[in-house]
């Protein structure tokens, strides 16, 4: 899943922040209190992450939510966005979903537009799930399994809805397929998913999965009415199924929700209509934003970091702001790649002294400190993911600033006992990450590892620099500065696409070299498996591997600082999110 | 320039003799354009401050090294002690300022913020006068000889002039910068950069200077002395270069003055943009872009930084105005 980075939302608006920062409020923000008291109820610092705050049912009002840019899509079936499936799940129902509350059981995946979890067979290719009756669209029609299937075919034509994931692409099983936009009325064509009555969608897959139900939780599972999808245009206004529908969007401006008539919340025991209307500034200034939210002019800041360094400093050293503040975990690791094509790093010894002497406090700080950046990372697996187990094969917990002495010990078992020199490259938008060059350059300084720091611009920092082997190898790219964050918190959603070998391809790629045949098959292992409880102990073991193998220096699990104004109810952080579920805010 | 008001009674009562004697005694010397320039820019005190301020900068960015190692710390060097973990803000008054970080210590990273500036004055420097050079011996040239020779000469180098001057300069110089490789005409790292910055502001900024010069060398080469010489035979490279070159020198010293400032505004501005020179070398405009995301944790570290280029560009801008007085007062 990608994280907008706040430095490429603020490299936008950085030369204007100066000037627009007086007018840049945007029309609509008004206090969101009803009863027009002023006082505001005590709460703690880290009370989300565990609880629902301010828990109320009173109906009315409006969600204020303000962006500091514009979602990659609103149309379910092109987002890739953490937050942007967060909000989705406003007007759309995706077959599954993860429950709305706190705490690990937000980690469950329920049935949503399903009356359960897929039922497998065959295996794990073919999966099976029967969808709930009387949910209707928003003009009153019925929704069937045709309205999925065709959902999901229309979201596998990337030309047309470029951003969404690629999983129903890779694994469904497709014979040739390529979505209703190019082969037009051809949908009986489409034969990985069937409908054999109007509440039954049957999956099937080249290979077994046996977390499928997590791809059915995927915004592209969510119905999409034949007649009414315009393409790339859809987004204008998204057939709704939720509590909430679209009652306008001006692109990239603003969008405003309105109560979906045709919602029945008696075939929907998971989500809440509490708000009147939901309202979303899109593009706005980052630090004005953060301002206007932490006056509580703006209920909810949607992004996936929470807070900008600017305001951090308010909310983390003022108790009177701190209380209602949350820090809260996310499913991402920020890490560097060794690249085992660059000499002398195809010595995993090189590698290793790499690992040790790496002082991943500095680089903590680099990323905004514990509360806003995160946790020192002792393995590459976020530990607030399931299936976690604790290691921590480098020492990190002891010597978070580097082990010299193994580096040391490590750097001659390589054959290069004076050091040696290469290359670090970082995304140029991100400051975080040029600190983190940099903070290497002088903690591998230590033991005669000499970085020369390369930045790249980070639109086409896959598909032609780092991501790039070739250029990589070429431009002695030892050091690579990268980061990844799980699609869902399952090990599959955030292994797969950087650690297995088998994905590396001339250009573009997630996996920046991480080259080992026994993570290879420990993934496979793993995919095939559909007892859960197995499944995670396999993706535990591929973590240890991929510390073993020393491709990847991981050193932060990444952090936000979310705020909640005092005037939000039912706020908490969903562990899956990483960030305050939407679904259940309130402001009354 | 008005006659004193108040002269004194002797000198009124004084006879024609006695001022003949004075001349007698003193010899009268002819003093040269650059003489009488020096004498009135002496005079004025804003331009004297000015380029005090420049030579000041100078010699601390020639001794940065020197400075750095007396009052500072080494600019890649981190001091994460001197920052609050839990926020990375600088401790202390003002980001961090004290008797050992002048300027205080840049968020996050804890590097001496005093040590970053003073380095970054050498970049800045370093590319705005190479840059300035290469636009100076660009325009001069062809400006002269657009000037010059006329015909279709001054219509090929004018149109020239016009294809520049419509050029989108910053995009141009982003997508260069950009794909750039780290290898090129035998240079590398940040030599590479550098030379690379200098080519891009020098080579699209001579037109400004250019028109100039050519205004001048129209209304030049019709003078009696450039006449005379023609008469007496002499060929054209020799008045251009004897003859016109050295009655240029003084809008050639003004421009260049002048052209200094916007040149380090531009480095700054494509530093800011992130396509200057690598990290860690700080630049002022690298510092600023970098600063904009802690301007409320650490005031300092957009402070200081911004000063440097403020202060600069003031120094350049009051030198370059008191030099055009001094030159040419009716320019005024």
């Amino acid at each position: 899943m990608k994280t907008r980075s706040k430095a490429s939302a603020v490299a936008v608006t950085a030369a204007l922040a100066v000037v627009v920062s007086a007018c840049g409020g945007g029309g609509g923000a008004k206090s969101t209190s009803g009863t027009g008291s002023d006082e505001k109820p005590a709460s703690q610092y880290n009370a989300g992450v565990t609880q629902v705050v301010n828990p109320s049912e009173k109906t009315g009002g409006t969600l204020h939510m303000g962006m500091p840019g514009d979602f990659d899509s609103v149309d379910p079936g092109d987002q890739y966005y953490g937050y942007a499936w967060n909000f989705s799940r406003f007007y759309t129902r995706a077959l599954t979903m993860f429950k709305p509350v706190p705490g690990e059981e937000g980690l469950q995946l329920v049935g949503d537009l399903a009356e359960d979890l897929g039922k497998p067979s065959d295996g794990g290719k073919t999966w099976t799930y029967k969808l709930r009756k009387g949910i209707k669209f928003e003009d009153g029609t019925p929704v069937t399994s045709k309205d999925v299937k065709y959902a999901v075919a229309r979201s596998l034509d990337k030309d047309i809805l470029p951003s969404g994931p690629t999983y129903f692409n890779d694994w469904l099983d497709l014979q040739g397929y390529t979505g209703p936009y190019k082969m037009k009325d051809k949908l009986d064509d489409f034969k990985a998913v069937e409908t054999p009555d109007d509440y039954t969608v049957v999956f099937h897959l080249k290979k077994a999965y046996g977390g499928f139900d997590y791809f059915a939780m995927l915004p592209q599972t969510a119905p999409v009415p034949a007649a009414k999808d315009t393409g790339s245009k859809y987004k204008e206004h998204p057939v709704s199924t939720g509590p909430y529908m679209f009652k306008s969007h001006e692109l990239t401006k603003r969008i405003e929700l309105v109560k979906n008539p045709n919602w029945d919340p008696a075939t929907d025991p998971n989500r809440k209509q509490l708000n009147d209307s939901v309202e979303v500034l899109l593009g706005q200034n980052e630090d004005d934003l953060d301002q206007r939210l932490l006056s509580g002019k703006i209920d909810v800041k949607i992004n996936s970091t929470g807070v900008a360094a600017n305001a951090r400093k308010t909310v983390l050293t003022d108790p009177k702001v701190k209380q209602y503040a949350d820090s809260a975990a996310i499913d991402r690791t920020w890490f560097t790649n060794i690249n085992g094509d660059v000499k002398p790093f195809d010595n995993i010894h090189c590698r290793k002294a790499v690992m040790y002497a790496a002082d991943r406090s500095a680089i903590q700080g680099a990323y905004g400190g514990p509360d806003a950046g995160g946790d020192v990372a002792l393995s590459l697996m976020p530990s607030k993911m399931t299936g976690y187990q604790k290691i921590d094969p480098y020492g990190v917990e002891a010597n978070p600033t580097g082990d010299l002495t193994k580096a040391k010990e490590e750097l001659t078992a390589c054959g290069q006992p004076n050091g040696f020199s290469t290359t670090i490259s970082y995304r140029n938008e991100r400051a975080a990450e040029k600190l983190t060059a940099e903070s290497l350059q002088q903690s591998l300084g230590r033991i005669g590892i000499k970085l020369e720091i390369k930045g790249y611009p980070q639109g086409d920092y896959f598909k032609l620099y780092a991501g790039k082997p070739d250029f990589a190898k070429k431009n002695n790219l030892g050091l690579m500065v990268y980061g990844w964050g799980a699609d869902y918190p399952e090990g599959f959603g955030f292994f797969q696409q950087i650690v297995d070998s088998r994905v590396i391809r001339d250009a573009g790629n997630t996996n920046l070299g991480v080259k080992d045949p026994k993570i290879d098959e420990l993934i496979d292992q793993a995919a095939g498996e559909t007892d859960a409880a197995k499944r995670n102990a396999i993706w535990a073991q591929v973590d240890k591997q991929v510390m073993d193998s020393a491709f990847i220096l991981p050193y932060v699990w990444a952090h936000g600082l979310f705020y909640r104004p005092p005037t939000l109810k039912n706020a908490f952080v969903s562990q899956n999110w990483g960030m305050y579920e939407y679904l259940t805010l309130g402001t009354q | 320039m008005t006659a004193p008001l108040d002269v004194p009674e002797s000198a009124i009562e004084a006879g024609p003799e006695t001022v003949l004697e004075g001349t007698e005694t003193s010899v009268i010397r002819g003093r040269s354009l650059g003489q009488i320039a020096w004498m009135r820019l002496k005079r004025d005190r804003i331009a004297m401050t000015g380029g005090i301020v420049i030579l000041l900068l100078i010699l601390v960015a020639v001794f940065a090294p020197l400075l750095v190692s007396w009052f500072g710390h080494p600019p890649g060097e981190w001091h994460r002690e001197k920052l609050d973990p839990s926020i990375g803000a600088p401790l202390g008054a003002f980001g961090g300022i004290s008797g050992d970080f002048l300027f205080g210590v840049e968020p996050d990273s804890g590097r001496d913020l005093f040590s970053r500036v003073l380095y970054g004055a050498r970049i800045s420097l370093l590319i705005a006068f190479f840059a300035t050079l290469l636009c100076v011996v660009l325009g001069t040239v062809l400006g002269m000889i657009a000037g010059f020779f006329g015909g279709w000469v001054d219509t090929v180098i004018s149109r020239l002039m016009d294809i520049f001057l419509a050029f989108p300069l910053l995009v141009f110089a982003l997508a260069l910068a950009g794909v750039i490789p780290d290898k090129a005409f035998g240079l590398s790292g940040d030599t590479l950069r550098i030379s690379l910055l200098v080519f891009i502001i020098g080579f699209f900024n001579w037109p400004y200077i250019g028109r100039i010069i050519r205004g001048q060398t129209l209304s030049l080469r019709e003078r009696e002395f450039v006449d005379a010489s023609r008469s007496l035979g002499a060929r054209n490279h020799t008045i251009l270069f004897k003859e016109i070159l050295p009655n240029l020198l003084a809008p050639i010293l003004v421009y260049s003055t002048l052209l200094i400032p916007s040149n380090i505004l531009f480095e700054a501005a494509l530093s800011f943009l992130g396509v200057g020179v690598r990290p860690p070398t700080p630049t002022w405009g690298g510092m600023l872009s970098d600063a904009v995301h802690n301007y409320q944790v650490a005031p300092n570290f957009m402070i200081f930084p911004g000063l440097a280029i403020f202060i600069t560009v003031l120094a350049f801008n009051l030198l370059g105005d008191g030099l055009r007085d001094a030159f040419d007062p009716k320019a005024r």
